[in-house]
């Protein structure tokens, strides 16, 4: 006789006429494959847990995007935020598609230049430049993002020891409706503060001003505040073509596009608020294109789009560890991965999908990482099916952000694989073991004994 | 072990306590372990109920039934004993 399928024996308590904040209960979705690829698979293969980054959705996504703005401005170049996710591979994805960099630091720099990025295709942006990365881009004939006055100073009196002109834009902040304001970087706009900085360059005649630059914020759903950031820039560009006969070559608008991720405390699910591509292009182009440029000196469109491009194509995928009652009757499933490794799940309410599941059934739960701290929490309320240890599990759209900003704490980064358009895997940053420390450590004598 | 006086169980899994006024709702495996539990069976008696019609393996089993067991307690449907 075959035995009948099994599953856990649950009771949960009816809470009627008060609708979950989750909606109604659907059916169990799950996720067993990648671009065809068998998440089973991928599992025994890079270990448990492990980021897949798949090279199709980040061609997929580029493409959606690009044409979303090609189609309605003649001029519009793309770089890639590099600290969105600066594993080379995911790098050169972006620059085979032909997108730029965008890079913060040196060591940005650095990794783009070892990417094969052209010197003049890299944006350097950030308040941190040392004398060193300044000397180094202005050499490059790199596009300079100055953030603050000292580093302006610093780049005039750079400019004296180069025949090299350096090629420069300033980073504007200002007032576009968004909370919160983000006037940390850059010359602010409504205080004169901008204007005055590039009066300050143009006297100089030592750099080429080539562009404005700005980045209102991150996760931005309100494509109108794109509309009120380019006019402030365009009349920034018509007052210095009025005064210096100067015309700027291009804008850059920074990045900040929302994801589809869903935001903590957010009523509705990203997927249904997420502003298209379409519609941050047309609150963009629109404004561009009614501003008050000539037709032959139509600046070039800039995006710096960071986790809008990326987010999509990551997941990481993992092991359920154990279950267990929490002292109020709660279940609780405490997964291999945490917080060190899914960093986002601070601000997300992250997708977790068992990969396979033999049942409809779900249970109110919380999911827990691996680490010994009360703040390693994946989801803090789920309706979840009824995994047991072992089984596995995968969180959707984790591209952005993580494989910058994941810490290593009791345990080690796992393996980064990537999937081509051919669907074969490659690992693309190897998990760290104890060799990679003992690599960094060192001992001092007096304690090796 | 034994349940609380007037707990009823539905035909579809659903339990209602009057004590209370809460009601819970089973999914069928559930629902035949607490109707084996409300006929007084032991827990190896209803171990190996389940095991022979289900396709499951004695710890998984033990576990889970132990689990629902303390939520069982933990709802009050099972008198403490
Ligand atoms: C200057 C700059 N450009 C682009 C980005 C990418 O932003 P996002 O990922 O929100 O698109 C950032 C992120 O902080 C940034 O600081």
């Amino acid at each position: 006789m075959t035995k009948l399928r099994y599953e856990r024996p649950i009771i949960s308590k009816i809470n009627a006429g008060v609708p979950d904040k989750f909606g109604m209960k659907t059916s169990v979705e799950t996720l067993n494959q990648i671009d065809t690829v068998p998440v089973k698979d991928i599992l025994e293969q890079y270990g448990s847990p492990v980021f897949v980054v798949s090279e199709p959705t980040i061609r997929k996504t580029y493409e959606e995007a690009t044409s979303a703005f090609t189609s309605r401005y003649p001029k519009v170049q793309f770089a890639w935020s590099y600290k969105t996710n600066y594993i080379d591979a995911v790098c050169r994805a972006f620059h085979k598609l032909g997108s730029w960099a965008e890079v913060v630091s040196g060591f940005e720099y650095q990794k783009a230049l070892n990417n094969g990025v052209s010197g003049n295709e890299i944006i350097f942006n950030g308040p941190d430049k040392s004398d060193e990365d300044l000397k180094l881009a202005i050499e490059n004939l790199s596009l300079i993002h100055i953030d603050h006055f000292d580093e302006l100073y610093t780049i005039l009196k750079l400019a004296e020891t180069t025949d090299k002109r350096p090629k420069v834009a300033i980073r504007v902040n200002m007032n576009t409706g968004i909370y919160p304001q983000w006037d940390r970087f850059g010359f602010n706009y409504e205080n004169g503060e901008a204007w005055q900085a590039l009066n300050r360059l143009m006297y100089s005649e030592k750099v080429d001003v080539v562009g404005l630059h700005t980045h209102i914020g991150t996760y931005i759903t309100t494509p109108n505040a794109y509309s009120v950031a380019i006019s402030k820039l365009a009349e920034l560009a018509t007052s210095l073509k009025k005064k210096f006969n100067h015309a700027i070559q291009y804008i850059d608008i920074g990045g900040g596009f929302a994801s589809k991720n869903t935001l903590k405390g957010a009523y509705l699910p990203g997927k249904d608020t997420c502003p298209t591509f379409d519609a941050y292009a047309d609150a963009i182009t629109g404004a561009l294109m009614s501003a008050n440029f000539a037709p032959n000196e139509l600046p070039t469109l800039i995006i710096e789009s960071g986790r809008a491009l990326i987010d999509d194509a990551g997941y990481l995928l993992g092991t359920v560890l154990a279950n267990k009652r929490l002292a109020d009757g709660r279940r609780s499933t405490i997964l291999d991965i945490g917080v060190n490794n899914l960093f986002t799940s601070f601000w997300y309410e992250h997708e977790v999908l068992p990969v396979e599941t033999t049942t409809q059934q779900t249970e109110d739960t919380t999911l827990y990482g691996p680490l010994c701290m009360n703040i390693d929490v994946v989801r803090a309320a789920v309706q979840f099916p009824l995994l047991q240890k072992g089984d596995k599990v995968a969180i959707r759209r984790v591209g952005a952000y993580n494989m910058t900003q994941w810490m290593q704490f009791i345990t080690f980064r796992p393996n980064v694989i990537m999937i081509d358009e051919e669907h074969n895997t490659h690992i693309i940053r190897k998990a760290e073991t104890n060799a990679t420390f003992e690599a960094q450590e060192v001992i001092p004598e007096y304690l090796k004994s | 072990m034994k349940l609380k006086k007037n707990i009823a169980i539905s035909e579809t899994g659903f339990v209602f306590d009057p004590n209370s006024g809460d009601s819970y709702s089973l999914n069928s495996i559930g629902k035949e372990i607490l109707e084996l539990v409300k006929l007084g069976k032991s827990k190896s008696d209803i171990s190996f109920h389940i095991l022979n019609k289900y396709d499951a393996d004695e710890f998984t089993f033990e576990r889970n039934y132990d689990d629902f067991i303390d939520m069982l307690k933990h709802h009050k449907i099972l008198e403490n004993e």
